[in-house]
């Protein structure tokens, strides 16, 4: 039972900050770049993006282990996963709606904006190819959407700091955000020896 | 009255007109700047562009021409969802031949091929093009797109495979080992690869440049009095930016009410 924890504790460390979602793997970088520029929007595209991130790999995993592999029609799963998820977030926006109108307040405008996020359903497959159980699977979820609220609080409070700075006029807006996650992405390289 | 030229100044909406848009005129990645993702994940390698701009061109081709086939059938409020299962079904085609016949591509761009469902260009052409035109115009388009996306990311590539590890298409050209013979190859062997360019960092920092670029060149443009509408702002994330700003304005609002 402890070996199984610290297993799990593994995971979590690799695939939030050794694998980070989007500074190692590219995945979710819209909303990186898009939805960066202020602190507090950043915290709640991290948290929404935990929420949905979590419960989308639990359901697609459940839904891989019992129907797609006892059926052994696997090779269907982009279409259903993408189905599943495009469902689930519309859902949880209705049950949030009705019932959690406190946690529908704080996240409930950018529930739409992560449909779009390649994370969820990257998140998903990857979980399939590296063949994980339905528990692995949900924690790896959390920690890949724990790393992505790492990565872009982290790159909105550096934006917030250079909103003013002086730059090359072609260099204004993207190019500076694409440089300073490049930086990052550096910086995060050193997490590598954590494995 | 004369009719509307389209791009390059062929007539609009025949396949040699679309094929040169993509190509050119509306190229996604150099012009329009969607479709990001796989523009920064898989360029680490000439080969590695090639393979995925021609996935992702089959997929275009092919969903274009079924979405515009359906899309007097299709409902408009459905459309969102059934574009999704075109697109997905012919992704999963893609993934499957690509596992039987280049098992060794496909290995190298691993999750990447079936994200090719969330790729704002192949969506972003459903909607735009094909379900409002013809079969062949939009078939067309969908090449001439994925032929502009392909040469892209393959120049991307090579950009960096070239300063990274010194090779092009996984020819040694700079540093040990080099394939060209006698005293200039003596002295390309000097070079030392900067590695971080074929890493996850250098796809930033090769993007960013290139954006730098495409701004300076927009300036020129715009300075001359040019039509600089079509550029696109930098990212597929510009729509979620606009989104973000909405969300604090709304914020910002609350507060003043309750003030």
């Amino acid at each position: 039972m402890a070996e199984s924890i610290l297993s799990l504790v593994g995971l979590m460390i690799t695939a939030s900050l050794v694998n980070n979602v989007v500074l190692s793997q590219f995945l979710g970088l819209c909303p990186f770049l898009g939805v960066s520029k202020k602190t507090d929007t950043a915290l709640g595209m991290g948290a929404a993006c935990i929420f949905v991130i979590t419960m989308a790999s639990l359901v697609c995993s459940i839904i891989y282990k019992f129907i797609l592999a006892p059926l052994d029609i696997s090779y269907l799963k982009t279409i259903v996963f993408i189905l599943v998820i495009a469902m689930l977030v519309q859902f949880v926006e209705m049950i949030l709606k009705k019932y959690v109108v406190s946690l529908y307040q704080a996240l409930g405008v950018y529930l739409p904006l992560i449909t779009t996020n390649c994370a969820v359903l990257g998140v998903a497959l990857n979980n399939v190819t590296d063949g994980y159980t339905i528990l692995q699977s949900t924690v790896c979820g959390f920690a890949t959407a724990v790393g992505f609220t790492i990565a872009i609080v982290i790159l909105a409070g550096l934006r917030e700091k250079m909103e003013y700075n002086d730059i090359p006029a072609p260099f204004k807006g993207m190019p500076l955000v694409l440089l300073t996650s490049g930086l990052m992405a550096i910086a995060f390289t050193g997490f590598s020896a954590l494995k | 009255m004369e009719a509307k030229k389209g791009a390059l100044g062929f007539k609009q909406n025949t396949p040699a007109e679309r094929f040169f848009n993509g190509l050119v005129v509306e190229n996604p990645t150099l012009v329009l700047m969607i479709g990001m993702c796989p523009t920064l994940a898989v360029t680490s390698s000439a080969i590695n562009g090639i393979g995925m701009g021609l996935a992702t061109t089959f997929v275009l081709a092919l969903s274009n021409a079924v979405i515009s086939a359906l899309r007097k059938t299709i409902p408009s409020t459905v459309r969102i969802p059934s574009f999704i299962v075109v697109i997905a079904s012919f992704v999963t085609l893609v993934e499957l031949l690509m596992k039987a016949y280049v098992p060794a591509l496909n290995a190298a761009l691993g999750v990447y091929i079936p994200l090719i469902v969330v790729n704002c260009i192949i969506f972003g052409r459903a909607e735009a093009y094909a379900s409002k035109n013809g079969i062949i115009p939009a078939f067309f388009d969908g090449i001439g797109m994925g032929i502009g996306f392909t040469c892209a990311i393959t120049c991307i590539g090579l950009v960096r495979e070239f300063i990274g590890a010194g090779t092009a298409f996984d020819v040694q050209i700079l540093g040990e080992g080099t394939v060209v013979p006698g005293a200039v190859g003596a002295f390309l062997s000097q070079y030392q690869p900067v590695s971080i360019f074929i890493q996850q960092a250098g796809a930033f920092f090769v993007l960013a440049f290139l954006i730098a670029i495409m701004n300076k060149i927009k300036m020129n443009m715009a300075a001359k009095g040019k039509d600089t509408s079509k550029f696109g702002q930098g990212c597929c994330s510009s729509a979620e930016e606009a989104a973000a700003d909405k969300i604090m304005a709304d914020k910002e609002a609350g507060k003043e009410a309750k003030g």
